[in-house]
C-alpha cells in the first residue's frame, strides 16, 4: 500500500496535492469534474477585509506556455466569507485553507482572526506576495523586515497552522524563508506568479488594464523549481512547491528538490480534472517504483 | 437548473468551409448529449500548438441531438482557431461544455435575432430552440457585404430572414441598425437578441431600449477557464464586476454598464 500523506504544520494531508489559491474557486467550481475529497487540500480564493472589485478589464493575457493575470483579489470580503461561503464548504471533508490577503498589516490581522474561529478551516495560507494589488500584497514579500512583522503578527493572532507564501521578484528568495521561518511560519509556500508584462503591437498598448501582471503556468517552472529547490535548502519548515505544474511528473520534480507538498494552479484551467489526475500518477509512480512514503523520494536530489 | 457541466472528447464529423476565414465543425459523441441552452458556449483544448496554450472559448452553434453532433461555427483569426481549420474528419477534440447562461427564451411570441461577423453563431440554435417555442422569429444578419452573409440558408429554417449590408451588395444597405425592421413599429417584438460586434449590440440595444423592448446580448471576452475559477473574464454590470464566463455570455443589455451610455 503505498502512503502518500504529509504532514504541514499541524495539518495531516492524506496527499500532498493541493490546488493553488486564485486557480481553483472555491473548489464548488470543480464539483462537475472530480471529486474534490481526493485531494489533499484546498486553498480558496485570496480573502481580503472589505470586498474588493479587482481591476480593470482586461485582466488576462495569454502567453507563451503560460499566462498573465491581474486579476487584483477580487473577492466579496472576509465577512462574506464567513456568513455565506464558509457553510458551503463544509460539505467537503478535505482540508480547505483560506489565502489571506491584504495591504495593511490590521487587515490581515482582522482576517486571520476571523478565520481562526473557524473551526474547518485548519489552515491559513498568507499571501505576502501578490503582484497585483497596488499597495502591501507584494511589498510585505519582498522586504524582510516587513516579511518577518507581518509573519509575527498574524502568528500572535492565529493559533493554526500558519503558511506563508513567497514571491519570487526578489533578490534573495532564502534571506525571506529563513526570516518568515524565524517569525513562527509553520510552512512556507512559493512561488506565486512573477511580474511579466504582455504588449499588443497592433495598438501599441499593453495587453492588461494595470500594464504589468503576474505570470503562471509551465513558463515559470523552472524558476520555480530553482526557488523551491534553494529554500528547501535554506529552512527546515516544510516547504510547498508549486508554478507550472501540469503533471505528476512536474509535481515529483519539486518533490525531488525537496517539496514536501505541491500546489496545482493554472493547470486547473486547461484540464479541470487535472489535479485529481496527478493524485492518482503519484499512486502509480510510488507503486511502480516500490515507494512507501513521501520521504523515499522528497529531497532526494543528486547533485554531485 | 444548472446541467452538469462535463469534459469529454468529440470526434470531428464533418467540417465545411464557408468562406476564406470562416468554418464550421461537426463534432459527434458517442453518447447523449446533455440538455444544452442556446447561448451556452465550448471550451475547445487546442492540440499541438505551441502558443495556444488556453484553451478556446466558442459559441454553440447549433445542436443535433439525434446524432449527438455539436457544431462550432469558428472565423480564423489567430493561431488557435487555425489549428481547428486543419482538423481533419475523425480527428478528436476534447471539450468542456455546456458552458455559462443561455438566452431567455420567449413562447409564442414574435421575436428578433440581429447578429454580425462571427456573432452569429449562436443565433442558428437559438433561432432553432424560438421556433420550436412557436414563436414567430424575424433573423437580421449585417455584414461589410454579401460575401459576409454566411450560412443564409440554414437560417432561413427557422424565421423570416433580413439581410443588410454596408455596400449594398445583398438586401438593404446600410449599417444594421439603419435597417427598416428598426424604424417601423419595433415594439411588435417581444424581445430582441443580439450577438455580434460589441459596437453593433449596444446600437441594437439602444434602440430597444427606446423602444422598451428586453434586449439580451452575448458577450465575448477573454478566458483562461470559462469555469469561473480565474475571474479573468470580468465585465462591468449594475452588480459590478461579472464574469461573463458564468453570469453570461448572454446578459440583458440593462444589466450592463457599458450598454447604458
Ligand atoms: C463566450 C465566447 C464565445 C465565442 N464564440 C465564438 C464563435 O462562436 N466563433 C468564433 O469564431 N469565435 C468565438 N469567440 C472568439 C474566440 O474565442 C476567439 O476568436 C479565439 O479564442 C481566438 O483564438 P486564436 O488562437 O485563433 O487567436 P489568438 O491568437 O488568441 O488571437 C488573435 C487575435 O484575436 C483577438 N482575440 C482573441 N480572442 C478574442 C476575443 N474573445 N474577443 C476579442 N478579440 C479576441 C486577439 O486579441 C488577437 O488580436 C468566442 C469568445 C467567447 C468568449
Ligand atoms: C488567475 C489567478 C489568480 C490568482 N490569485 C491568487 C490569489 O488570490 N492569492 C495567491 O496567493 N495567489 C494567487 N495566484 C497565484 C497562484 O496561486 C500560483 O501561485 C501561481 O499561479 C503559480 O502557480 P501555477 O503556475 O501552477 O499557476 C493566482 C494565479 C492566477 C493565475
Ligand atoms: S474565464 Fe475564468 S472565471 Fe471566467
Amino acid at each position: 500500500m503505498v502512503d502518500l500523506s504529509v504532514n504541514i504544520g499541524k495539518l495531516r494531508m492524506r496527499n500532498p496535492v493541493m490546488t493553488a489559491s486564485g486557480t481553483f474557486g472555491y473548489g464548488f467550481e470543480f464539483d462537475d469534474f472530480i471529486d474534490v475529497d481526493s485531494l489533499g487540500a484546498i486553498i480558496v480564493k485570496g480573502t481580503t477585509r472589505e470586498a474588493r472589485e479587482g481591476n480593470a478589464y482586461p485582466r488576462m493575457a495569454e502567453t507563451p506556455m503560460g499566462m498573465l493575470n491581474a486579476v487584483g483579489l477580487q473577492n466579496k470580503g472576509i465577512d462574506y466569507f464567513v456568513s455565506d461561503i464558509y457553510p458551503r464548504l463544509l460539505k467537503y471533508k478535505t482540508h480547505v485553507i483560506v489565502n489571506v490577503s491584504g495591504s495593511k498589516i490590521e487587515d490581515y490581522l482582522y482576517v486571520a482572526e476571523k478565520l481562526n474561529d473557524l473551526e474547518s478551516i485548519p489552515a491559513i495560507e498568507l499571501n505576502i506576495s501578490c503582484p497585483n494589488v497596488k499597495t502591501g500584497g507584494m511589498a510585505f514579500g519582498t522586504s524582510c523586515d516587513s516579511a518577518a512583522e507581518i509573519t509575527k503578527a498574524v502568528r500572535k493572532a492565529y493559533d493554526k497552522t500558519l503558511i506563508v507564501k513567497l514571491s519570487p521578484n526578489v533578490t534573495s528568495v532564502t534571506d525571506i524563508a529563513q526570516v518568515v521561518e524565524d517569525a513562527g511560519a509553520d510552512a512556507i509556500s512559493l512561488i506565486n506568479t512573477i511580474m511579466g508584462m504582455a504588449v499588443d503591437l497592433d495598438s501599441r498598448k499593453p495587453v492588461l488594464s494595470t500594464v504589468t501582471g503576474g505570470l503562471s503556468g509551465p513558463a515559470i517552472k523552472p524558476v520555480a523549481l530553482r526557488m523551491v529547490w534553494q529554500v528547501c535548502n535554506a529552512v527546515k519548515v516544510p516547504v510547498i512547491g508549486l508554478g507550472g505544474i501540469m503533471s505528476a511528473k512536474d509535481a515529483l520534480e519539486f518533490i525531488l528538490c525537496g517539496a514536501t507538498a505541491v500546489q496545482i494552479g493554472t493547470a486547473n484551467f486547461i484540464d479541470p480534472r487535472i489535479s485529481q489526475t496527478i493524485v492518482r500518477d503519484l499512486n502509480t509512480y510510488f507503486e511502480k517504483n516500490n515507494l512507501k512514503s513521501i520521504d523515499d523520494i522528497r529531497g532526494t536530489l543528486i547533485t554531485s | 437548473m444548472e446541467v452538469r457541466k462535463l469534459i469529454e472528447d468529440f470526434s470531428i464529423s464533418n467540417k465545411y468551409f464557408l468562406n476564406a476565414e470562416t468554418f464550421v465543425l461537426e463534432l459527434k459523441h458517442t453518447n447523449m448529449l446533455p440538455p444544452i441552452a442556446p447561448g451556452q458556449f465550448v471550451e475547445v483544448a487546442v492540440e499541438n500548438a505551441p502558443h495556444t496554450f488556453l484553451r478556446r472559448p466558442l459559441s454553440i452553434h447549433h445542436v443535433d441531438y439525434e446524432n449527438n453532433i455539436i457544431s462550432l461555427f469558428v472565423k480564423i483569426v489567430g493561431e488557435g482557431t487555425r489549428k481547428l481549420s486543419l482538423l481533419q474528419i475523425q480527428d478528436k477534440v476534447n471539450m468542456i461544455y455546456p458552458l455559462g447562461r443561455g438566452f431567455t427564451l420567449e413562447h409564442k411570441k414574435k421575436v428578433l435575432l440581429t447578429g454580425g461577423g462571427c456573432g452569429i453563431a449562436p443565433l442558428l440554435y437559438l433561432a432553432d430552440k424560438l421556433k420550436e417555442n412557436l414563436c414567430e422569429v424575424d433573423i437580421l444578419l449585417a455584414g461589410k457585404s454579401s460575401n459576409d452573409i454566411l450560412r443564409a440558408d440554414a437560417y432561413k429554417k427557422f424565421g423570416h430572414l433580413l439581410i443588410t449590408t454596408e455596400d449594398g451588395s445583398l438586401g438593404e444597405k446600410g449599417l444594421i441598425i439603419q435597417h427598416s425592421v428598426f424604424k417601423n413599429n419595433l415594439q411588435k417584438y417581444a424581445r430582441i437578441y443580439s450577438c455580434g460586434p460589441e459596437r453593433m449590440m449596444q446600437a441594437v440595444a439602444r434602440l430597444a431600449k427606446a423602444a422598451k423592448i428586453p434586449s439580451e446580448v452575448s458577450l465575448e471576452n477573454t478566458m483562461a477557464c470559462g469555469i469561473g475559477a480565474c475571474l479573468c473574464c470580468v465585465v462591468n454590470t449594475k452588480n459590478g464586476h461579472q464574469c461573463v464566463c458564468t453570469e453570461g455570455p448572454v446578459f440583458d443589455s440593462s444589466e450592463l454598464e457599458d450598454f447604458q451610455k
